[in-house]
């Protein structure tokens, strides 16, 4: 019997063949299809749905216009900066709660429940300290992703085994050696899905804010692709935002070894 | 045990530390204010705004506010719930469906679909439907993931239980199946339901329309500055209580042992 299965198994058939593949193209197809029907159809409000060329058409002009590129330009500085700030601020105050229970049990549950709060409602206080330029969207990006960072690295930094502290310690390691040779190295996971985490919501609150109130940015384009009605080209950013989003949620994903933690 | 585990195992010295230090936070900026180191136009002071608290809720209809965005979030958290829950199902029960498109779901959930809310303007207009709409695209995915975790996860001791018992799929799904998985799922609604309240209060505030999200708009369009940090601070006690009570339920509603 076995000898006959062995004589029979089949080799792993190609990724294109598979069942899973053809379901995946059939879905889109249908999507897609659904898409360009309805559009044709005019049964919803002329231009709400535009044709899938017509979105293709918008998403080209997007990309080949330069002015798109300054306004790309403004969004990644705006949230550079932001994750630099909340990410830094974030990992001290998280250092500070996951090496003592005194403090974690004073302020963490000020932190986790602070937390969900939407935080795009502190943007007229960000208007008020930081003007109505960059300052006030990064400020935004920087409060959105304080909050996911110090609480990811102050658990991470609880589940560092005791053993490597202690090796630390017994070799009379300083404050800043011990952040930078042990606690840092040994929860580089939780520190990077922290950062992950971070950097989604700070582009959330950085791209909201520049919705609100600006005059540059892709959040503003956004807007007043809105305002003039120009729903390929609104369809278009969307597109582009949202490669954009997970494109970088998978960058740091993979960077960071997260594909990698093994499963024990 | 040494004093310092002693003084973290203290009962009430984290909580006195925690509020105290924050008393003490308040009344610096009240003094530094006073003395003019901080400009009071852009930095009101404590006491104003603590002022300020009884005013916005007799003069700014906090009551109706708060019971509007409830409601939006309540509309979400059927809809969210809903649609939730029996994706999750659809997806266990058809497993090609799932290997297709679980990934995709996944992606749904990591992505910032807030930034979508100008489409939703333009398909439902400056309405509480693009608001209650907007928290339920917010929190479907996490709930069809945590339901399809929770139904994935029974233990398959218990299906051979219920097929050794000749049990239907109806009766294995609700003896077997569903309250097995009734835990993960309550986590999924609840990472739903924050989801869509967190959604729901920042369109208010960005479409100027609705409840909470609304009142913090208008208050500081018209720089009262005492009022919209007052009502800032109404709108994160409000979601504190919210998400403690969500927590108290899910621990509540989950089986012991």
């Amino acid at each position: 019997m076995a000898e006959a299965g062995r004589l029979t198994a089949q080799a792993p058939r190609a990724a294109w063949l598979r069942p899973v593949t053809w379901l995946r193209i059939a879905i889109i197809v249908a999507v897609l299809g659904t898409w360009e029907l309805v559009a044709a159809s005019g049964l919803l409000y002329r231009d709400v749905v535009p044709s899938l060329a017509a979105i293709a058409v918008a998403l080209y002009r997007t990309l080949s216009d330069p002015a798109f590129y300054l306004h790309l330009g403004t969004t990644f500085y705006e949230i550079g900066l932001a994750l630099l700030i909340g990410g830094a601020s974030g990992l001290a105050a998280g250092l500070a709660l996951g090496a003592s229970r005194l403090l974690a049990r004073a302020y963490e549950a000020y932190l986790y429940y602070l937390g969900p709060t939407p935080k795009i409602i502190f943007f007229p206080v960000m208007i008020m300290w930081f003007g109505v330029g960059a300052g006030s969207k990064i400020a935004m990006g920087a409060i959105s992703c304080f909050f996911p960072i110090a609480l990811s690295v102050a658990a991470g930094m609880r589940e560092i085994d005791p053993v490597l502290i202690r090796v630390g310690a017994s070799f009379r390691a300083n404050p800043w050696q011990m952040v930078t040779k042990i606690y840092l190295p040994a929860m580089r996971h939780p520190v990077i899905n922290g950062l992950r985490i971070g950097l989604g919501v700070a582009l959330i609150g950085t791209l909201l804010a520049e919705t609100k109130l600006s005059n540059r940015g892709i959040g503003f384009l956004v807007i007043q692709a809105y305002s003039l009605f120009n729903m390929p080209q609104m369809y278009a950013l969307l597109i582009v935002l949202f490669v954009i989003a997970i494109g970088l949620n998978a960058l740091i994903g993979r960077f960071g070894g997260l594909d990698n933690i093994k499963q024990l | 045990m040494s004093k310092s585990a002693a003084v973290a195992q203290s009962r009430w010295l984290p909580a006195v530390l925690g509020l105290g230090s924050i008393g003490v936070a308040i009344a610096a900026i009240e003094g530094l204010i006073r003395a003019g180191l901080i400009n009071r136009f852009i930095v009101p002071m404590p006491s104003e705004i603590f002022l300020a608290f009884p005013r916005i809720v007799s003069e700014e209809n906090v009551l109706s506010r708060f019971l509007l965005t409830i409601s939006e979030a309540f509309a979400a958290s059927i809809l969210v719930a809903v649609f939730g829950i029996i994706g999750g199902v659809v997806l266990y029960q058809h497993k090609l469906l799932r290997q297709a498109t679980e990934t995709w779901v996944a992606a749904v959930a990591a992505a910032p679909l807030v930034l979508i809310y100008p489409l939703y303007l333009v398909i439902f207009g400056r309405s509480a439907t693009t608001i209650v709409m907007m928290g339920f695209t917010a929190g479907v995915a996490p709930t069809v993931l945590k339901t399809l975790e929770g139904l994935s996860g029974t233990r398959r001791v218990l299906i051979n239980v219920g097929r050794s018992f000749k049990l239907t799929s109806a009766q294995q799904f609700w003896k077997v199946l569903f309250p097995s998985a009734l835990p993960t799922i309550f986590v999924g609604l609840r990472l739903g339901l924050i989801f869509a309240l967190i959604n729901i209060v920042g369109v208010e505030f960005l479409i100027n329309f609705g409840g909470l999200g609304q009142l913090i708009n208008e208050l500081s369009e018209r720089y009262d500055l005492a009022g919209t940090y007052a009502a800032i601070c109404f709108v994160v006690l409000v979601s504190i209580c919210v998400f403690v009570l969500m927590e108290r339920l899910e621990r509540w509603l989950r089986p012991v042992g």
